[in-house]
């Protein structure tokens, strides 16, 4: 069984707690918050005014550029207000209020749940259509999916990767997608093969999902081109560069995207999401969410709106836990850690995370005992030991050098590191530095260009 | 499990932990590396227990104590750190100066020894992970040189039978091997002690590198544990036994030379124990495999050419001091193209 | 004796081969240096920190010595009798700086910020800054885990347990920039020492809407511009809801102080007990009427 070729570590998995559980519909709030940043790239402009109508599916602010994403109405109602709102993390960022008003929906949309197999759409009408429905990558990164359909000039993409890895321990929202969603996601398959003008695509999945291989396997088995693969358990098999690696052995070059290998990697809620918008019109407005936790009263995978209150999804699956110490928005290896859950869902938050109190402290730092763990489990191939140690000394030059750019920062080095250091804190810290320094740097160089001519 | 209401939830609910992710950990602790490293050498302590009486045992005890005082000591008094005592490595560094030790050394030559290693070989630097040489392996040295005498004088293995106090002393395996190799003397081959004898270690030595079997087994549970890797202990004994095979004395079958090479003296005890100490040794699997061959190699040459009948310590504490260079070789690098 | 004279032959020559391939090597790869370099250096205080903008003492000598006047250069730590020296050694006049010092603009003490999470990573105020708002709900104050502290090369700055902030020492202060620079939040800031080192400092830079401030920590200022109307020489401004004191403009009457109503503006080394010493060291102060209140507002 294949697996990508450098480092990587074997947490546990803790899946078991919301493993199975179907997906259930989370009811829909009085006031929806909808963030109009729920990408990477520059926020989406707003487009409605205070106290307009609006319903489910409207557009209600535009993408903010060229890797941004529209934003649609997922309830309702009349807009409020459209002002800022905090974030789980005590960052502000802007958002439209909707008052919710009944459950109206846009005309259009198909919400049956039959499949629908045939898709007649030309390429560029079907990148037009995810461009429209706001669809941007769910597997964490948020990154605009139409982009990534769009392949630079002089690259062409040969193969299309569908990552149902899912090797964030606790997490089983894609899990339960394959599960009950199969069959649409294979017709989103075909989708994204179209709009590329690829025949090949190959669905990587862990081995510790043999339902969801099987039911993969039982429903590609007639259609042409696609492959399942299964994938021997290893942290970080679902980073984009890892995957590659594991599916297709092809290693993506320091800096570059996964299409100079000829490889387009979406993830299985994108590729139901591009699904839903492709053959059924639907925007993207809600994804599945898990939320879980050793001692979560109802862990389980709920279909939430964004703009849902956390805090309602969370009241769902019976309320915080009594010893919780600390709530994680996404898996344990790469969430944030929040500070509150006074936080409308939005694209990004994959999963909330209830860590009881004595499970979640830190251990005390101790000297580094250069045991080499650390480098080891990169699977970037780099040294972490050393570029925190330059990170503390602020020596932004030698971590250049030393690909500081490459980390992907997966945690393996910390979730090693017998001596407890914080090692991916102080390389977080200077790749975000250096990450400045190279930025600071090419705008001179172009200035200087310009000047020249 | 209790819950807390929702409305309750926003206004009582104690402050929430937030730290950057990863939220967890493999639980790996730097005592538990040690106390499994003290584990696997247990066997070979009980070997050298049965070989050299309760000599062997008294000698270990007064090295660890001797070490673990040191060390808080300094720790509490000089440096003024929170004492690492806890972290277990000043037992371990006590538990493999001791092995490095004949069974019947004076007991204030054994903590002189062990002041040395931790005084000078480890908190000199600031302590765990920053001393550049094996500590347990400066404290040897350092009583190799002052006290020659004393160090190479060798208790026979007699079981449980030898009081503490042993006049019963000869010459180690290696000792009369050299005196082949480099003198020519083929006639001592029959004095050299049966193979067997040397595998499991009824032979003249150190007190815990006589067994080559109890060894070898420790070392392999530490590397199906991965607390240590299969890199440095192959390359050593890889290279030892090739440069043995080229090496043969006249008068000796290969394959018996090469078999007394690994298992006499300090070879395996080095091999996966001394050499593979985490702060004096490279990180990436390459520099881990050329610092093998550097120790295998020098050690062959002291045993061929130099002075001393045995050089695992030289050659570990010499191969130690390249390590800051080793490990300037970069893992490689995901996505790196090879140069051909 | 043949012993002694071969030896003492071929010592002397080796040395004499040596020394002669010595010279010409040195001829060979002399570097042409401005003496004046290191002269210049030696009137430096030889701290390295970079203070001056260059990467240690070396580089701002040289930049001295190629510059054809000395404005713009200046060494913070010897200050102005440091510039002097330099530009006597080249022959330049050295231009006049105020002295400077590093204040801190947070008073989000302890007590005044309610603390709304705990923070259990690597205890650097950047990672903190780059992760989330910090353990209370200021986005803007201080994060407390000593960045300055540790950017700081004289031992002038030290954290205070009880108010949890970093507490400048005047006299050690050269006013180098290190913390300026190591403030991820961008607190501290060099401002001119004032006459005796007094000196008026609004201690806050939440940008926050006044409710909103005022819920992150009780001594935020608000934006009210109750001081700006109370100031008669036009050195307060307030801006995107925060007031800041120009120096340059502040005559030091301390009415603002009196005036803010969360203590955010802070009067520094104003003696406390003698309430007629500083209007008699502030001539162009036209009134002291601020002097009575100046004991509920030390409290």
């Amino acid at each position: 069984m294949r697996t990508f070729k450098i480092g990587g570590v074997h947490p546990h998995d803790n899946k078991i707690y919301s493993a199975h559980q179907s997906i259930t519909e989370c009811p829909l709030p009085q006031k929806a918050i909808i963030p109009l940043v729920q990408h990477i790239g520059a926020p989406a402009q707003a487009i409605v005014e205070k106290g307009q109508k609006v319903k489910v599916g409207e557009l209600i602010a535009k993408a903010g550029g060229f890797v941004s994403a529209n934003v649609h109405s997922p309830v309702s109602g009349t807009v409020n207000k459209i002002d800022t709102t905090i974030d789980a993390w005590g960052m502000k960022m802007p958002a439209v209020f909707i008052d919710v008003e009944g459950d109206e929906w846009m005309e259009g949309i198909d919400r049956s749940a039959d499949v629908i197999h045939e898709c007649t759409l030309e390429p560029k009408e079907i990148v037009d259509k995810i461009a429209a429905a706001g669809i941007v990558g769910l597997g964490g990164a948020c990154f605009p999916t139409q982009v990534k359909l769009l392949p630079p000039p002089g690259k062409t993409a040969e193969v299309l990767i569908v990552n149902g890895v899912e090797c964030e321990p606790y997490l089983t929202c894609d899990h339960q997608l394959i599960l009950e969603h199969g069959e649409e996601i294979v017709v989103g398959i075909q989708i994204l093969m179209k709009a590329l003008g690829i025949n090949r695509a190959i669905i990587g999945i862990e081995n510790n999902k043999p339902d969801a291989i099987a039911r993969m396997k039982e429903l590609t088995a007639k259609v042409l081109g696609v492959e399942v693969m299964p994938l021997r358990l290893k942290y970080p098999q679902g980073g984009e560069k890892q995957l590659i690696d594991a599916c297709i052995g092809r290693q993506v070059p320091s800096g570059a995207l996964p299409i100079e290998v000829g490889a387009v990697v979406d993830n299985v809620a994108t590729i139901y999401a591009v699904y839903e918008a492709v053959q059924k019109n639907m925007p993207l407005i809600s994804r599945v969410m898990t939320v879980t936790g050793k001692h979560v009263a109802k862990p389980g995978n709920y279909k939430v709106r964004f703009g849902t209150p956390l805090t309602e999804v969370v009241a769902m699956a019976g309320g915080v836990p009594e010893d919780t110490g600390k709530i994680i928005g996404g898996g344990p290896m790469m969430g944030r850690a929040m500070n509150n859950i006074d936080m409308p869902a939005n694209k990004r938050v994959s999963g909330l995370l209830f860590l009881p109190e004595d499970e979640c402290r830190r251990v005390e730092p101790e000297n580094c005992i250069r045991c080499g763990k650390c480098v080891a489990a990169c699977p970037m191939g780099l040294e972490p030991y050393l570029l925190s140690r330059q990170a503390e000394l602020k020596m932004w030059d030698e971590m250049e050098q030393h690909n500081v750019m490459d980390c992907i920062e997966c945690g393996c080095c910390l979730f090693t590191c017998p001596s407890h250091r914080p090692l991916l804190d102080y390389v977080r810290m200077g790749k975000a530095t250096v990450g400045g320094i190279i930025r600071n740097r090419q705008a001179a160089a172009k200035a200087a260009a310009e000047a020249k001519k | 499990m209790k819950l807390i209401e929702q409305k309750k939830f926003e206004t009582d609910m104690k402050n929430l932990i937030v730290s950057p992710a990863p939220h967890a950990h493999s639980g790996d602790s730097v005592r538990k590396n040690m106390l499994l490293v003290i584990a696997c050498l247990l066997p070979a302590l009980a070997v050298s227990l049965i070989a050299f009486g309760w000599g062997a045992l008294i000698t270990t005890a007064i090295s660890i104590v001797a070490c673990v005082a040191t060390e808080w000591l300094i720790a509490k008094f000089v440096l003024k750190q929170r004492p690492t005592i806890c972290d277990c490595s000043a037992v371990l560094t006590g538990l493999l100066l001791a092995f490095n030790l004949p069974s019947a050394l004076p007991w204030w030559i054994v903590v002189i020894g062990a002041v040395v290693a931790i005084a000078v070989g480890k908190m000199t630097f600031g302590g765990l992970g920053q001393n550049p040489f094996n500590p347990a392996l400066v404290g040897r040295v350092f009583l190799l040189i002052s006290f020659p005498v004393q160090m190479t004088t060798w208790p026979r293995p007699l079981g449980f039978e030898t009081s503490y106090v042993d006049a019963a002393t000869g010459a180690t395996p290696l000792a009369t091997l050299k005196q082949i190799v480099k003198g020519g003397d083929t006639g001592l081959i029959d004095q050299l002690p049966d193979l067997w004898d040397s595998f499991t270690g009824m032979i003249g030595g150190s007190l815990g590198e006589v067994s080559a079997i109890a060894l070898l087994i420790g070392g392999i549970v530490l590397i199906a544990c991965r607390v240590i890797t299969w890199h440095i202990p192959v390359s050593i004994l890889g290279t030892v036994a090739l440069f043995a095979a080229c090496t043969a004395p006249a008068g000796m079958c290969c394959g018996e030379y090469v078999a007394y090479s690994l298992l006499a003296g300090g070879m395996m005890l080095g091999a996966f124990f001394m050499a593979t100490d985490y702060v004096t040794s490279p990180m990436t699997g390459w520099a881990k495999i050329i610092f093998g061959i550097g120790i295998g190699l020098i050690v062959m040459v002291i045993r061929t050419w130099g002075a001393y009948p045995e050089g695992m310590s030289f050659a570990i504490l010499i191969m130690n001091a390249t390590v800051p260079l080793l490990n300037k070789i970069r893992p490689r690098r995901f996505g790196e193209v090879v140069k051909k | 004796m043949e012993l002694i004279v071969i030896s003492l032959i071929v010592l002397g020559v080796t040395g004499l081969v040596s020394s002669v391939l010595l010279y010409f090597i040195a001829q060979k790869f002399k570097v042409e240096e401005d003496p004046r370099i290191d002269a210049v250096q030696e009137v430096l205080p030889g701290a390295n920190c970079g203070g001056c903008g260059f990467a240690g003492c070396r580089s701002l000598a040289e930049a001295c010595c190629k510059a054809t006047s000395l404005d713009g250069l200046l060494c913070p730590v010897g200050g102005a009798p440091t510039m002097a020296k330099v530009g006597e050694i080249l022959g330049m006049a050295a231009s006049a700086a105020e002295p400077k010092v590093a204040v801190v603009r947070c008073n989000g003490t302890c007590e005044a910020r309610p603390r709304t999470s705990e923070y259990d990573g690597a205890k650097s105020c950047r990672i903190m800054h780059n992760l989330y708002v910090g353990e209370t709900a200021c986005p803007f104050g201080c994060l407390g885990c000593g960045d300055c502290v540790a950017a700081c090369q004289f031992g002038a700055l030290s954290m205070d347990p009880k108010t949890g902030l970093p507490v400048v020492d005047e006299e050690k202060c050269t006013s180098c920039g290190k913390c300026v620079a190591a403030c991820p939040r961008g607190i501290i800031e060099l401002r001119n020492k004032g006459p005796k080192g007094r000196r008026m400092v609004v201690e806050c830079v939440n940008k926050d809407k006044g409710a909103v401030a005022r819920k992150a920590c009780m001594n935020a200022c608000i934006g009210c511009g109750k001081c700006q109307k109370e100031c008669q020489f036009d050195a307060i401004t307030v801006e995107n809801n925060v007031a800041y004191i120009d120096y340059t403009k502040c005559r030091l009457c301390r009415k603002c102080e009196a005036a803010c109503p969360t203590g955010a503006i802070h009067a520094i080394n104003f003696p406390v007990r003698k309430p007629a010493a500083p209007a008699a060291e502030q001539p162009a102060a036209p009134a002291a009427p601020a002097e009575p209140k100046k004991e509920e507002v030390q409290q």
